[in-house]
């Protein structure tokens, strides 16, 4: 190869260097050369590969307007003339996850280029992206840096060079649920017999064709008459009271908690906060009801609209929190919203 | 979260900023909100316009949990 290839790098506001969460509306921007992780994967692609420019946007800025952030990148993208695309890794940040899927996917389905991003399994833009894009499973945390970075340049440097790529097992990403053919050395009788064995045997076998998981819950009847009902308030937006009783974590929670609004009208900056690490807090902590809107509610509740609110509210903080623990959460709440009475809930997020 | 409150048979609407995350962890009812970090409020309006639009999305949410859906559904 005579002409070294040039690689285009998406990352967010935070590993941008542009700064934290009060950066999160930041709109694209274009940076000559490698920026934060970039040198690292300028380092991990080597002399064959120049990251010549970075694409940067804020989290909140493409969550909150994905076809424009996502036609602006692409078009700044465009403009660089890449052989490859990389984006993140976003570990387990929700929005960024999205973000980094959105842009391969419309890099690799209308450029033509080819694009890699990383993502902890867990992280939302994986079930929306694993499909259309090339995602390669990272740890939670940015503890994962290195070794991610080392698998995204490695399947990114092949994609490049247009290398036959292997199975998700061997080259290091997220099955894409594609099926190729290829000649086994034995029948499909004779394989099938043998993992039927090595299941009776209670040995560990591979099966040949996973099903799908649906892990989808139809939805319960509709509220008969709200003017009668018992409403419960929820949020992960991190709102607990001031000074965070129950040491809520930032990010990554590993408890909930359930605080007593049975004689407040509204919350105030005096009563309440968030604890959630994951936002700016600057409005929330001057206006919690803008995250838990009891004030809202206690109107409605006034005016018959609905029969009554729980006494009680729940809290936790949504930031890189692992579904296995919102599920417990959820679990532990519903069965006391049910010994209450409750018949309807309202969940809000940030 | 959402769905672990419906799994237990009560209803729940989800009012979030991002959606497509709520459609992807699998809420059945959803309330698109104004923005991340004041989900429920838009501190660029007065204090009076800014209760009326909270008012608004929770009437919404109370209206989506009087709604018969058979699917995920935006409201």
């Amino acid at each position: 190869m005579t002409e070294k290839m040039k690689a285009v790098l998406y990352l967010n506001q935070f590993f941008g260097q542009i700064g934290a969460e009060d950066k999160a509306d930041t709109q694209p921007l274009l940076k000559t050369g490698p920026v934060g992780p970039g040198i690292l994967f300028q380092e991990l692609l080597g002399p064959e590969v120049e990251i010549t420019a970075t694409v940067i946007c804020g989290d909140n800025y493409f969550a909150g307007h994905v076809a424009e952030a996502t036609e602006e990148v692409l078009a700044m993208i465009r403009d660089c003339g890449p052989d490859l695309v990389l984006a993140g890794p976003a570990f387990n940040a929700g929005r960024y996850g999205l973000a980094c899927g959105a842009v391969c996917a419309e890099v690799t389905s209308r450029l033509g280029i080819p694009a890699v991003t990383g993502m902890f399994p867990e992280n939302p833009g994986v079930e929306s992206y694993r499909k259309t894009v090339y995602i390669v499973p990272t740890k939670g945390t940015t503890a994962g840096m290195r070794d991610a970075a080392g698998k995204m340049s490695r399947l990114a440097l092949k994609l490049a060079k247009r290398e036959s790529i292997g199975s998700p097992e061997d080259e290091g990403y997220l099955p894409r649920g594609i099926r190729r053919n290829y000649f086994a050395r034995e029948t499909g009788a004779a394989r099938a017999v043998t993992m039927l064995l090595q299941k009776l045997q209670g040995q560990a076998f591979r099966t040949e064709y996973p099903l799908p998981v649906f892990d989808r819950v139809a939805p319960p009847p509709p509220v008969e008459n709200m003017s009668a009902a018992t409403l419960a308030l929820i949020t992960s937006g991190g709102i607990v009271p001031r000074g965070n009783p129950d040491r809520i974590e930032s990010s990554s929670a590993t408890r909930y908690g359930k605080y007593d609004i049975g004689n407040l009208r509204q919350l105030t900056a005096q009563s309440h906060e968030t604890a959630h690490g994951g936002y700016d807090p600057t409005y929330a902590n001057e206006d919690p009801n803008r995250v838990l809107p009891l004030d809202a509610v206690r109107n409605l509740e006034r005016e018959g609209r609905i029969g009554r609110l729980h006494p009680y509210y729940y809290a936790t903080v949504g930031n890189g929190t692992s579904v296995a623990r919102a599920v417990q959460f959820a679990r532990e709440i519903a069965v006391d919203l049910k010994s209450s009475g409750v018949q309807a809930v309202i969940v809000t997020s940030t | 979260m959402v769905k672990e409150i419906e799994k237990a048979g009560i209803p729940a609407v989800h009012i979030c900023t991002i959606v497509p995350i709520s459609k992807t962890v699998g809420a059945n009812r959803i309330v698109p909100a104004i923005a991340i970090p004041h989900p429920l409020g838009n501190p660029a309006k007065s204090g009076e316009e800014e209760k009326l639009l909270r008012r608004t999305l929770v009437e919404k949410a109370l209206c989506a949990l009087e709604t018969k859906i058979e699917e995920q559904t935006v409201f």
